[in-house]
């Protein structure tokens, strides 16, 4: 019974964002239009350092925004409705797997974005793809919890990106220290310890999750 | 009088404590190495304030696990009030680092792994406090802000204790361990005066937290009244 409701769920999310195109077009939006006044404002030319910074920046506020949308999306009622349906469990899990892909969705995204506006500056892309990803699941791992809380509290957006930022930024930094180190074309036997810390934290925060997420959920 | 004195004896003893340290920090003697010379004395009160914060925030963890536990008001209060102890603990231990920054390093701030985790930390617990100032009901608040707090401590605490040492270089001491608890750190006659701060520093942080446990015990009873007339 267990993985089939988190199928169902995760297939429930996509559909509702199928019809809505809510999430994903905007987010996409901003995508464009973010690296586009990034393109404009720096003039085109930058270090490959600030190439990174801007890059994860972008992400994580992009992020942020999609899934700020992950519990504020639906009425509460059918939040009651699930509840009455599904174990908390299997609604965080599915949430944070499907903000997950979403995620990765946004990430390819706007990666193509940033190389058609400010150039293509990564060496050793398979490293450089492997910690997007799994950035992109540790983004959502961390930050679905977050969003959560902050649904149910007055103005939403501030409470998310104050209560998420300093949550998330360890997770950040060795991203992005990673993401460097690819860019300057490095094979991935020396970034795996980094990239283990990474899948630790991402477990952690995966684990947290699950088992603060039935407080949350009860009303 | 004499049960009164009985009871606070902790108090008396952390009294005692600070005022040896403070008397001890400042005339006691100490090597003098270069670049630190005699501003090895903030040790006993940048880095003791530091660990007052980490044990007064791991007390708030406790709290807040027992909160969601057994669902009582008092531990949420409990978990407040340490949370803000650490808070000020915290800015007091930034305050004292920043003083010892300009002095050895040459200027207040430094871009640093542990000097931000330390920025992180405040910000974090910083949103614990506007977390509750966003939330009315009384017991959603309470389970929420419980929920955030350990979320927020577990990954505080791995910022750091885990990102300093994977980073390749640190300004600040303790890459490889806890700053000034290995035991050859430290000179012997700076442990005299170190280990009692550590304690005088603790029982302070846990005095403070009392007080402002009934100060916030007291705000939300009159509450409560105020809002049942």
């Amino acid at each position: 019974m267990q993985a089939p409701a988190i199928w169902v769920l995760i297939r429930k999310e996509i559909t509702l964002e199928w019809r809505q195109h809510s999430a994903l077009s905007g987010i996409l939006l901003y995508l464009v239009s973010t690296v586009f006044l990034t393109y404009l404002a720096f003039d085109g030319i930058i270090s490959v350092n600030s190439w990174n910074a801007l890059f994860w920046i972008i992400l994580l506020f992009a992020a942020i925004n999609a899934i700020l949308k992950a519990f504020i999306q639906e009425h509460e009622n059918r939040h009651l409705f699930y509840y009455a349906l599904v174990s908390p469990r299997q609604v965080i899990v599915a949430k944070i797997i499907y903000n997950a892909l979403l995620l990765m969705c946004l990430a390819i995204a706007g990666f193509f974005v940033f190389v058609a506006f400010m150039g293509n500056p990564v060496e050793s892309f398979p490293v450089f793809f492997t910690n997007m990803m799994l950035g992109m699941l540790g983004f959502s791992s961390v930050l679905c919890l977050v969003s959560a809380i902050a649904a149910r509290a007055r103005n939403n957006f501030t409470l998310m990106a104050v209560l998420g930022f300093p949550l998330v930024l360890p997770l950040l930094l060795l991203l992005i220290r990673v993401s460097r180190l690819s860019i300057n074309g490095t094979d991935f036997h020396i970034v795996a310890p980094d990239l283990l810390v990474i899948v630790l934290l991402i477990a952690i925060t995966f684990v947290l999750s699950n088992i603060l997420f039935p407080y949350i959920w009860k009303e | 009088m004499m049960q009164t004195l009985y009871r606070n004896w902790w108090k008396y003893a952390g009294i005692l404590l600070l005022s040896y340290v403070i008397i001890g920090g400042f005339f006691f003697e100490v090597p003098l190495l270069p670049v630190l010379h005699e501003t090895i004395r903030n040790i006993y009160f940048h880095v003791g304030m530091w660990f007052g914060m980490m044990f007064i925030l791991f007390v708030g963890l406790v709290y807040s696990i027992r909160y969601l536990l057994y669902n009582k008001a008092d531990d949420d209060q409990k978990a407040l009030a340490s949370v803000i102890t650490g808070l000020l603990f915290g800015v007091l231990g930034l305050f004292t680092g920043m003083i010892w920054a300009k002095f050895t390093w040459g200027s207040y701030w430094v871009n640093d792994p542990k000097l931000n985790g330390a920025v992180v930390g405040v910000l974090t617990y910083l949103a614990y406090m506007l977390l509750r100032a966003s939330l009315d009901d009384g017991e959603k608040r309470a389970r929420f802000a419980a929920v955030y707090n350990v979320f927020a401590f577990v990954l505080f605490f791995i910022f750091i204790m885990i990102l300093p040492r994977l980073a390749s270089a640190s300004i600040h001491p303790g890459l490889d361990g806890n700053p000034a608890l290995s035991t050859g750190d430290l000179a012997p006659e700076m442990r005299k005066v170190f280990f009692p701060a550590i304690a005088g520093w603790f029982i302070m942080a846990w005095w403070l937290f009392t007080i402002l446990y009934r100060s916030i015990r007291i705000h939300f009873k009159i509450e409560e009244i105020t809002e049942n007339q």
